[in-house]
């Protein structure tokens, strides 16, 4: 008989499946579940968008296209990128059209780390950098930021844990689970302590463009910084194109070079129909995404004062799509706190630490979900709190 | 549209403190921003969206295109407000092209309604023809769905 135990690597069996999954699994096994887990937009793809996909399908363009994506989209992208965040990119070398930011997370990670290299995890984050890190053979060093700070890296947090062997940050803003954002200001202090450095910057903007009341800063765009920087973005969360499955990723040509040879072997290209739905999302769709910003935004507020009345205090996130209440007060773990939530009101939210050990004490609740939703969903965790403080009472 | 009206076109029934949360301003500030659009009559009042085929599924809607002789002086404002006074009549509106007035009326059935259009609206002074069209099926009034419900495709995924 084969022993599979001997065919996977010892690498890849000693990844842990993240938290976030081990989560839904259980809400997954149970009936009308109220489910706030999803970090994927509840609007529907902008119908221009989906159109310009059905005209390239009836067209049929359908073949692979070139290896960093399609010209026109890279040229797009480069516009883009100048008139959101201030840095211009050369669409012929330094932009590669990726399978979803993930994969362009990946890439940057598989060419530039290797054994011995340290790479810095700003926690809580999203949560596939440390496992993408292990298998890279690279070691991954977190750094916690802290409420107190409004979840932003700090210099001096940064400074610390910087060796000799420090070779890549991974700057997650605005930031998936935490909400925090970093402005112009709070970068300046991490671009001083960077610029002296051999430290290249992988910087994800997946939620760029979801950012309320200020407009997003990539660190990219600070003086001396786009030279050591990898700026990562797509389409998935500003467009509500998750499952189209683009991303895209910025950077200098001397990295890029390499990272599009992985691309090539691994992908060839990314999905035809998607990147000419792309060019589209980009060029004509600004107002479709304003109008899901203003929405989010109206949840976002409705959330934070909600969470804060019924006793769960909520620090106030400036961007991405989710909030992220501390649960300290019911003495409960974040595991415990959101298993029997689930199971007794069945309502999911994610616990915080499976964004990093940090994130204990804190659940990340979506508001990618209507504002009917979101009130049911408060009134049953205010349900909740109210039972555990009985049961706190009655022992 | 502003995102106070948009909101309440939504759901009139929000309170003002509940609007205050929502687009982070103070309950008084958007007390006096209702008061002002009250006022000026952009909002004319404060009604409820019903599904009119769930509540009672023998009712009729029909609409009804007519063209009328526009009256010296007040044109068609006098024609146009007259059928208006009806309670069976929902809408009253003038349009541009192959028809004037365009109305849509409420019945209990077909019935009801084509004894309206024969003997209140075409013996109408002024009114020369008309074309009635009854509604099918509503799927969506006043930027509501009706027919859709909500349904959530997202799966439980996640790395």
């Amino acid at each position: 008989m084969i022993d599979y135990d001997k065919i996977v690597t010892e690498k890849a069996r000693s990844i842990k499946p993240s938290g976030i999954r081990k989560f839904f699994d259980i809400a997954q096994q149970m009936d009308g579940v109220l489910n706030l887990g999803v970090g994927e937009p509840d609007f529907f793809t902008p119908w221009k968008i989906r159109q310009k996909a059905i005209t390239v399908l009836e067209k049929i363009k359908t073949s692979y296209t070139a290896n960093s994506g399609l010209l026109d989209l890279r040229r797009s992208i480069s516009g883009y990128l100048d008139r959101t965040v201030g840095v211009k990119y050369e669409p012929k070398d330094e932009i590669i059209v990726t399978v979803g930011g993930s994969e362009a997370i990946d890439l940057a990670i598989r060419a530039c780390i290797g054994e011995g290299d340290e790479v810095l995890i700003v926690e809580p984050c999203f949560v596939c950098y440390a496992p993408m890190v292990q298998l890279a053979n690279g070691t991954a060093v977190t750094i916690e930021t802290k409420l107190e700070n409004n979840f932003k890296l700090t210099a001096a947090e940064l400074k610390e844990k910087i060796t000799p062997r420090t070779k890549m940050l991974i700057l997650p803003y605005p930031n998936n689970p935490t909400g925090a954002i970093m402005t112009r200001e709070d970068l300046e202090p991490i671009a001083e302590v960077l610029r002296d450095t051999n430290i290249i910057v992988v910087s994800d903007e997946i939620y760029s463009a979801l950012t309320y009341g200020k407009d997003h800063c990539s660190i990219a765009s600070l003086d001396g910084m786009k030279e050591r920087t990898i700026l990562i973005n797509g389409f998935s969360k500003g467009y509500a194109m998750t499952g189209w499955r683009l991303g895209f990723l910025a950077g200098p040509q001397p990295i890029l070079q390499h990272i599009l040879k992985i691309h090539q072997y691994a992908i060839m290209s990314s999905p035809t129909v998607s990147q000419y739905a792309a060019v589209t999302a980009l060029e004509e769709c600004d107002a479709d995404v304003q109008k899901m910003v203003d929405e989010y935004n109206i949840r976002r507020r409705y959330l934070v004062s909600a969470f804060n009345s019924i006793g769960l205090p909520c620090f106030e996130p400036e961007g991405a799509f989710y909030v992220f209440p501390s649960i300290k007060s019911t003495g409960l773990t974040s595991k415990e706190f959101c298993e029997r939530l689930v199971y007794e009101k069945r309502v999911a939210v994610v616990p915080g630490d499976a964004f990093g050990e940090c994130g204990e004490g804190f659940i990340r609740v979506s508001y990618a979900y209507s504002l009917r939703n979101l009130k049911q969903a408060v009134k049953l965790i205010g349900e909740f709190l109210d039972d555990l403080k009985k049961e706190r009472e009655g022992k | 549209m502003t995102q106070l009206l948009e909101l309440l076109a939504k759901n009139s029934r929000l309170s003002n403190a509940e609007l205050a949360i929502l687009l982070g301003k103070s309950e008084q500030e958007v007390a006096d921003e209702i008061e002002q659009l009250e006022k000026s009559g952009v909002i004319k009042g404060y009604t409820t969206l019903i599904d009119r085929a769930v509540e009672n599924p023998n009712l009729v809607t029909a609409y009804i295109e007519l063209k009328v002789t526009p009256m010296a002086e007040s044109g068609f404002d006098d024609i146009a407000k007259f059928i208006a006074q009806y309670d069976a009549v929902k809408s009253v509106t003038l349009m541009s092209g192959a028809y004037d007035l365009g109305i849509t009326i409420i019945g209990e059935n077909l019935r009801v309604i084509s004894d309206f259009v024969a003997r209140h609206l075409s013996t109408i002074d002024g009114v020369i023809s008309t074309a009635t069209h009854f509604e099918l099926k509503n799927y969506k009034e006043n930027g509501i769905l009706l027919c859709d419900e909500e349904n959530d495709e997202r799966g439980f995924v996640s790395p």
